[in-house]
């Protein structure tokens, strides 16, 4: 494989990371508070307001519902207003994140809904409020969950990312695709699958790691 | 708030009310006009079967569940017509232990201990002096550091008891909080809330269906059956002279005696044709605990008795006592009623022929 090839590859291996982490990060900072409210909203919750949870989970459901690759290709009047442009590795980051926000946000929800009642039920008998009982008490609980639902999240973001070269987005997928198969050059596929394989392999073993080091449900010394 | 301490009372149930919306089908009467003075200072046990209302019961004292109708006051406090804050502001008065600990998983025992006080925004050189102290006063010094995945059953109700006890309340409410832990352990727990009611003059409510944790620490003592008290009074008075049939079978589990099988086999209720035994529980209390009146009752009456079972404890200073006899079926009327006379209470447990 020659050099010139090697930097095409380092190169769209960046740009898919640059991809993943900031569609990954907006997600979370969207996907976060909304599958949280979506869990403490639920009737006889500790925000129940059942309306609100009715509506914004069909939103939630609608965004899911849409083929990835149909969704980049539905909001491209979106992306432009966003980004300024409709393609490129930038533009690409806008339908990454649509896709995130409420994939992230149903994972958080069941994380959260995961959480003995019997904490919330301790921390309301202690006089905690709502937000108090969120921060203190559920997100902290959670922790474990969550951080296993990101990983999850982080995993699907890398396989969407491949696609978005349908809209000029750059990246391990479209470098696959535009030589691997349009230039028929199968090193290139090959090299390109491997990379992929190799950073989903990184992505879910840190995840992993990172949740058993906040779990702290099990005994410290398991297994030994 | 308006501290109006009128009755005297640390927690007032008035004529108290709790219907739960039964899905589909009406509702559920879960209390029904309970009327309950708990005098301050004292350990007050709650007994029932499951479903009685127990928890329904203590989770009004602090505002986890609202009466439909009635109220329920707390250091002059109502609680059932509290807002959010005020509420809130009553809570911290109202420690609350439970039956499977409720110990933040994510959280070492100093930091499970912390969670009340920083909740009411206590400062942090506070919040350390005060659960330092408090995990001294449970004997968990060597486990601070620890989650509560580590610790056993016994070292969690701790953790429990010292987190209730950190905004230092006035009331404590235990809904069956040794019902998770071996009898060995449950007595270390009892003694540790013993203490602290003796030490800080803390008010505890306790929930239990167990005789034993009510003979072991509470003064008083109220049984609940179908969502009603059907019975209440110092613990000493109540298993002197029990009234209710609900408290009665309470007390037969934990005197510790039973009959013995060869005899429980062949009991019936009514009393056969030709020779056969009347089997009687006596349960003795007061001076009389302690008086030969079964040896009187020969020597006085000439009526014969086969001892089947006994057992002498104390609740508090009062000695207190359960025999399960036979006597002659034929006498035993009589018998009954002499040993009536002397203030011990008897109850026909059923003939053998
Ligand atoms: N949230 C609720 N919704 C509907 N019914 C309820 C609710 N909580 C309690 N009940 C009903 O109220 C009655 C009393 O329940 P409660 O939990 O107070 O009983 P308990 O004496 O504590 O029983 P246990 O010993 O099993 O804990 C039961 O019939 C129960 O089904
Ligand atoms: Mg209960």
């Amino acid at each position: 494989m020659s050099a010139n090839l090697i930097n095409l590859l380092i190169e769209a291996t960046l740009q898919t990371l640059y991809m993943v982490a900031i569609s990954g990060a907006i997600g979370t900072l969207f996907g976060l508070p909304i599958g949280v409210y979506l869990a403490v909203s639920q009737r006889g919750e500790l925000l129940s307001s059942p309306w609100v949870n009715k509506v914004l989970g069909l939103i939630v459901n609608a965004t899911r519902s849409v083929p990835f690759i149909i969704l980049v290709v539905a909001i491209i009047p979106f992306t432009r207003l966003i980004a300024g442009t409709s393609i490129g590795t930038s533009a690409a980051i806008v339908p990454l994140t649509i896709a995130a926000v409420p994939f992230i946000a149903r994972l958080v929800e069941n994380a959260i809904r995961e959480v003995d009642s019997g904490l919330i039920e301790a921390a309301r008998a202690m006089g905690a409020t709502p937000l108090q009982i969120i921060r203190k008490v559920l997100i902290p609980e959670a922790l474990p969950g969550i951080t296993l639902g990101l990983t999850l999240a982080l995993v699907s973001l890398i396989g969407y990312s491949a696609m978005v070269g349908a809209v000029g987005g750059e990246g391990l997928g479209d470098l696959g695709i535009r030589y691997g198969y349009q230039r028929f050059m199968p090193e290139v596929m090959l090299a390109v699958v491997v990379i992929l394989i190799v950073l989903v392999q990184l992505v879910q073993s840190l995840g992993e790691g990172l949740a058993r080091l906040v779990d702290k449900r099990a005994p410290r010394n398991r297994g030994r | 708030m308006a501290d109006v301490e009128t009755s005297g009372a640390a927690i007032t149930f008035d004529k108290l009310g709790k219907s739960f919306e039964k899905k589909g089908s009406g509702q559920v009467m879960a209390l029904e006009d309970v009327n309950l003075d708990v005098a301050p200072g004292t350990i007050t046990g709650i007994i029932g079967r499951s479903g009685a209302g127990k928890s329904t019961l203590l989770r009004m004292v602090n505002g986890l569940e609202q009466p439909t109708s009635g109220t329920v006051t707390v250091a002059g406090h109502d609680v059932g017509r509290a807002g959010a804050a005020e509420l809130r502001r009553i809570r911290r008065d109202v420690g609350m232990i439970f039956q499977h600990f409720n110990l933040l998983s994510s959280r070492t025992v100093y930091g499970n201990v912390a969670l009340p006080l920083e909740i009411a925004g206590v400062p942090g050189a506070e919040i350390k002096r005060r659960v330092n102290d408090l995990i001294g006063r449970v004997g968990l010094e060597q486990f601070s550091n620890r989650y509560p995945a580590e610790l056993s059953g016994g070292q969690k109700q701790r953790v429990g008891i010292a987190r209730a006890l950190a905004t230092q309340p006035k009331v404590l409410l235990s809904d069956e909080a040794t019902s998770a832990l071996d009898p060995e352990t449950t007595q270390t727990v009892l003694k540790l809330l013993a203490d602290i009611n003796r030490d800080l003059g803390l008010t505890i409510l306790l929930i239990t269906h167990e005789m034993a944790v009510v003979r072991d620490i509470a003064s008083h003592v109220a049984v609940i059956d179908g969502g009603k008290i059907v019975e209440a009074g110092s613990t000493y008075e109540v298993f002197a002279a029990p009234q209710h049939p609900t408290t009665r079978s309470f007390l037969s589990g934990i005197t510790g005696i039973t009959l013995p099988s060869f005899i429980a086999g062949k009991l019936q209720a009514e009393r056969p044709q030709g020779d056969s035994q009347e089997v009687i529980r006596i349960t003795f209390a007061g001076q009389h605990a302690t008086d030969p009146m079964l040896a009187k009752l020969t020597s006085e009456l000439g009526i014969p008795v086969n001892i089947l079972a006994g057992a002498i404890e104390e609740i508090g200073p009062h000695p207190f006592g359960n025999l399960l006899v036979s006597v002659e079926a034929t006498r035993g009327a009589e018998a009954r009623a002499y040993l009536e006379r002397h203030e011990l209470l008897t109850e026909v447990l059923g003939y053998v022929g």
